[in-house]
């Protein structure tokens, strides 16, 4: 029992970190309609940004208290975020407004290739290290119930709090400030929105921005679990499932369907895992997902997919 | 003036519903095929053949599959590379366990293989639509990549999981030499585009596009929406598997899972939204300007490099072509949409009005 | 504007790919293509390995004017660790003049390029990695899987947890984890694990981790509710450093842990520093600075600015171990040198043989400058390994101490494990073993 709680918070917290990463999708996806398909480039990059910024600035400024540079390191990548931010709608995005999804698809493509090989050419492919004062010890708790305890990553712990936090700022972002009405209105129709007067150019930066942000922070939380190198980009694969299952438009969709698939791919990978010989838990994400879509297709919180004949 | 269509005409419905009505088109597609089977293995080098000319033609055989699901019938699919998995792995079955398998048969049961795969992952297309969809397919990469590497039967028992074949025979002539490999795979690629530009022009062709463009709609005129999707999912898998076969036989000659990984479904993806979405010739295109694009920045850079006095360390040169094919990617669709295809056509209608402007 | 752009961009597409194809007329320098990884999840482990060979190709240059005055060229093309670009760098460099043998630095590459190279007559080294069969020279005439490969490294590692638990039948009952790079580098070792799972009664569970090895929380939490008494883990590239992380995370202690000998170098454990204190890996060469060839290295190409990597990376594990591969690779073109002709340039066949009767002993090894990294090795027509020694060193925090003497695989086990692979691999290929008299071509 002991260890199935293990597994199961085990679970929990790295849905969080999922849903951190599947935010940046649904984030852009929410606002201005496209497959952000470069999100895990962006998470590479940011992460990048930030380690190299932490190793840097002491040698160039002189300073050498820990969170001070981390806070700085954080701040300077989370600015140079928002130039990609500027630069991909400006060369971009301007460029391709009402395409096809498909085209914005392949768009966001090319600006993963090009982000992976910029950040690796200006900051380099080795591993490096992001230190953000994590623990990196586990917590034992309820060891009067259990013997031995019931294992906890502290680390995981902290970063799910600062996922929930983000989230709960994104909702409120979205629901109670103007701009995050006029991003509403651009995710449903942008030649609607732009005949209304709201400047899609300016939305997109913002939202990008955002998205860079976001993308910033899940590179911080995982680049400090992982290290900074080049995988770090393929973590948006497992992602994916997060906010097909929770729905593409929805911000509390990324967040249960984090949840839903941690704690999914961790039990079948050790209860189910072993008598298929393991390996299983990337597909099994993936089926899970798929079994929610095929009861609601549009994700658990997603927008009703509405054809007009 | 020389594409003008003036005075060629029709007198007999064969005539004119011909793939190529036009006179020059005829010519040009028959001086592009001796070119490709006669003119090409005459001067290519061993290099060409092996590194580009062959892997070209596999994989603008597997985007021409991927073309007909996520072109023609509008389902985006990001399961090819299980396809093509599939494909290699169900060939090599029926290749190394029944002696005396001629390669053509193992390499169409292979497709047969791949084309229940995805036929039976093909199912939730016909509940889930865009790009959830794609990322339900997902789950066919995934699974496939598990399924090679945990289950042994697949891979006849070899302890680490990877397969290999060789001496490769077509009708009793041996598959050893660049050029026959070359021949080979040239012969199947115009056969299967034959197939698939008949296929898209008749009525199964044309259910897919009604899907494609309003499913709904299409159910209303009376189009089956399973019959037309699982369709389009058996036929293009059955290609595809046919090019995973390829891929693994015949290029690579032996091959592991990872061969067959996400990247490549990707890769696929991308070919044909970049080469043009519902077009044979667009398939061409992308499978060219992918596979082809990131080796010719590979020699391109040192060598301009070398211009300007400096010889880059193949990091950099590994960056540099990474930066420059996004920059190409995002390029081409800013220059046109709907893909080079749609450029190729373009093109085509100027000539047909060369000299004079309309 | 648009189909003229478009025109220039195809024509310039086409000259780059002619460009591919002209060739350098005569072959007066021995040419070593150099497939390595410097992009992508590998890139850094795969790094200092490639640097290492590198170096080491300046420094006969520049230190010896070359083998017996035959200059040594080189040209690095990146494989990304992935199969098809191996194979087209191979493809492209295969056929330049004076081409010497291909060290394709990737399992999976191993495999693809293991028929091309019968065909096209290139020896395949594979120091450390690769096919394990192989080391049957009989069977396997152009691999050569110098200086260990994986049965032999799983095989010295339980013999190092028995000698440490007082004799491999303390081993009985105990529970040993091998978490594994699900590919084929990662499965290779399971054969040898269950034969000796076998013999000594120990369980052996086997947990696999999808590649890269990004995500291994379900692995660890596995590990730690069935509390293995040792963990061996057989990563490569970012998977080791997430392994020891997630063993900090889940509590497993890290001195139980052995690592295979791509799973025990700076870039696995530096990154988490005291995390890994404690951890175990094999070690097939020493490292640091103190060797004479590093020494020449630091002096005769890092001194004049042509060093390839950054000079505090000269003498890690990896680096090391590159020097060694291509030490071994110029020691190959001499001693085939001896043979065919002082001073000319050898081809691959030539070569082959070279590699087939490498006689390294201590002198020679100490004459090069190796003298304490590697232990002595020969080759010979029946054995393509020669040398199936290694150590195990231990990681305090900061670096690797040795922490065992040198362990060689029990032949008694290999042999028949080894011939009966490459009896099933002929088989398969429908091909002969070797004659004898086929040993002095």
């Amino acid at each position: 029992m002991a260890f199935f709680l293990e597994t199961l918070f085990g679970g929990l917290m790295a849905g969080m970190l999922y849903s951190l990463v599947g935010l940046g999708f649904v984030l852009i996806f929410k606002a201005s309609g496209v497959f952000n398909f470069a999100q895990g480039a962006m998470v590479l990059f940011a992460a990048l940004a930030m380690a190299r910024f932490a190793e840097w600035l002491p040698a160039l400024t002189g300073l050498h208290n820990g969170a001070l540079v981390a806070l700085l390191a954080f701040a300077l990548a989370a600015v140079l975020m928002g130039a990609v931010a500027w630069l991909v709608e400006r060369l971009v995005l301007r460029h391709l407004v009402n395409q096809e999804g498909a085209t914005l698809l392949m768009a966001t493509l090319g600006i993963a290739y090009f982000l992976e090989g910029l950040g690796q050419a200006l900051f380099g492919n080795d591993i490096y290290k992001i230190d953000i004062g994590m623990p990196k010890e586990p917590i034992f708790v309820l060891d009067s119930v259990f013997p031995g305890g019931v294992l906890i990553n502290k680390e995981d712990l902290y970063a799910a709090l600062i996922a929930a936090l983000l989230v709960a700022a994104l909702s409120l972002f979205f629901q109670k400030t103007s701009t995050g009405r006029a991003l509403r209105a651009v995710a449903d129709d942008h030649q609607a929105a732009q005949s209304i007067g709201i400047p899609l150019n300016r939305i997109w930066v913002i939202v990008w921005c955002v998205a860079g942000v976001v993308a910033l922070v899940a590179g911080m939380i995982w680049g400090s679990k992982l290290g900074v190198q080049f995988s770090l980009a393929t973590v948006a694969l497992r992602a994916l499932p997060v906010v097909i299952l929770g729905g593409l438009t929805s911000v509390p969709g990324a967040i249960l369907g984090g949840l839903i698939i941690g704690v999914g791919e961790k039990l079948s990978e050790v209860f189910l895992g072993p008598y298929v010989g393991g390996g299983i838990e990337i597909w099994f994400a993936y089926v899970l997902a798929l079994g929610f879509l095929l009861v609601r297709p549009q994700g658990l919180f997603g927008e009703k997919i509405i054809d007009r004949v | 003036m020389f594409y003008r269509e003036n005075g060629q005409f029709k007198t007999s419905y064969r005539a004119d519903q011909q793939i190529f009505p036009i006179r020059q088109d005829r010519i040009a597609i028959a001086l592009l095929l001796v070119l490709a089977f006669a003119v090409v293995p005459l001067l290519a080098s061993d290099y060409l053949f092996r590194a580009i000319l062959i892997p070209f033609l596999i994989i603008a055989l597997a985007a021409l599959g991927v073309n007909v699901l996520v072109g023609y019938c509008g389902q985006i699919s990001l399961g090819s590379g299980a396809f093509m998995a599939v494909g290699a792995y169900g060939a090599y079955n029926f290749f190394v366990r029944i002696p005396g398998m001629p390669l053509i048969t193992a390499l169409i049961l292979g497709g047969v293989c791949a084309m229940l795969f995805g036929m039976l992952f093909g199912l939730p297309s016909l509940r889930v639509k865009g790009l959830y969809l794609a990322v339900a397919t997902l789950a066919a990469q995934f699974f496939s990549d598990w399924m090679f590497l945990r289950i042994k039967w697949f891979t006849n028992d070899s302890p680490s999981g990877s397969v290999s074949v060789n001496s490769l025979q077509v009708l009793g002539l041996p598959l050893e030499g660049a050029a026959s490999k070359y021949w080979f795979c040239l012969s199947i690629l115009v056969l299967m585009a034959l197939l698939v530009k008949n296929l898209v022009r008749g009525a199964i062709g044309r259910e897919w596009m009604a899907i494609r463009d309003m499913d709904v709609a299409a159910a209303v005129i009376g189009i089956r929406p399973m019959y037309a999707k699982l369709s389009a999912f058996a036929v293009s898998s059955f290609i595809i598997g046919i090019a995973g076969g390829l891929w693994g036989f015949v290029y690579l000659g032996a091959w592991e899972p990872a061969a067959f990984s996400v990247d490549q479904s990707f890769r696929l993806l991308f070919m044909v939204i970049i080469g043009g979405l519902g077009s044979v010739m667009g398939s061409f295109f992308g499978a060219a300007f992918i596979v082809v694009l990131p080796i010719a920045l590979n020699q391109l850079l040192p060598w301009v490099g070398g211009w300007f006095g400096f010889a880059p360390s193949t990091t950099v040169v590994s960056h540099t072509e990474l930066m420059v094919f996004g920059a190409l990617i995002v390029w081409f669709l800013v220059v046109e949409p709907h893909g080079l295809a749609k450029l190729w056509s373009i093109g085509k209608q100027k000539m047909r009005l060369w000299p004079f402007p309309h | 504007m648009k189909p003229r752009s478009l025109v220039l961009a195809a024509l310039a597409l086409l000259s780059a790919t002619t460009l591919t194809t002209s060739a350098w007329a005569q072959a007066k320098e021995q040419f070593f293509p150099l497939l390595s990884y410097r992009t992508g999840p590998y890139a850094p482990n795969g790094v200092p390995w490639a640097n290492g060979k590198q170096d080491y190709i300046k420094l006969i240059n520049a230190r010896d004017g070359g083998i017996n005055g035959v200059k040594l060229s080189f040209e690095e093309c990146e494989t990304g660790y992935a199969t098809d670009r191996g194979v087209e760098c191979y493809e492209r460099l295969k056929s330049r003049p004076g081409v010497t043998l291909i060290d394709p630095q990737a399992t999976g590459i191993t495999f693809a390029l293991t028929e091309k190279v019968t065909a096209d007559k290139i020896p395949l080294i594979t120091l450390g990695y690769g096919l394990s069969v192989a080391q049957d020279g009989m069977a396997f005439k152009w691999n050569f899987p110098l200086m260990g490969s994986y049965w032999t490294g799983a095989d010295i590692l339980i013999q190092h947890i028995g000698k440490k638990e007082g004799g491999l039948d303390k081993l009985k009952g105990k529970k040993i984890a091998l978490v594994y790079h699900d590919s084929p580098f990662g499965k290779e070792p399971i054969p040898l694990l269950q034969e000796r799972a076998r013999m000594h009664g120990f369980e052996l569970q086997m947990i696999p981790v999808t590649a890269p090895g990004v995500e291994q929380k379900a692995a660890w939490l596995q590990v730690r509710q069935s509390r293995p008494d040792f963990v061996l883990l057989w990563g490569w590239g970012v998977m080791n450093a997430t392994a020891l992380k997630e063993a900090q995370a889940t509590g497993y202690p890290r001195d139980k842990m052995y690592g295979v000998w791509w799973a025990g170098a700076e870039p696995d454990v530096k990154d988490v520093g005291e995390g890994a204190k404690g951890y175990n890996a094999l070690a097939l060469n020493t490292s640091g600075q103190q060797p004479k060839v590093v020494q020449d290295i630091l002096k005769h190409v890092h001194d004049k600015g042509q060093g390839t990597g950054p000079r505090e990376e000269v003498g890690s594990v990896l680096y090391t171990r590159g020097l060694i591969i291509q030490m071994l690779s110029v020691e190959a073109v001499r001693r085939a040198q001896e043979r065919f002709g002082k001073g000319k340039v050898m081809t691959g066949e030539q070569v082959r043989w070279g590699l087939e009767n490498l006689a390294l002993d201590q002198k020679r090894l100490d004459a090069l400058g190796f003298s304490g990294v590697m232990r002595p090795l020969a080759t010979s027509c029946a054995d393509h390994m020669g040398s199936t020694w290694a150590r195990v060193h231990t990681w305090d925090g900061a670096k690797w101490n040795f922490s065992s003497d040198f362990i060689e695989a029990d032949e008694q086990i290999l042999k028949p494990m080894v011939r009966a692979g490459a009896d099933k691999y002929l088989a398969d290929k429908k091909m002969t073993r070797r004659t004898p008299a086929d040993c002095q071509s």
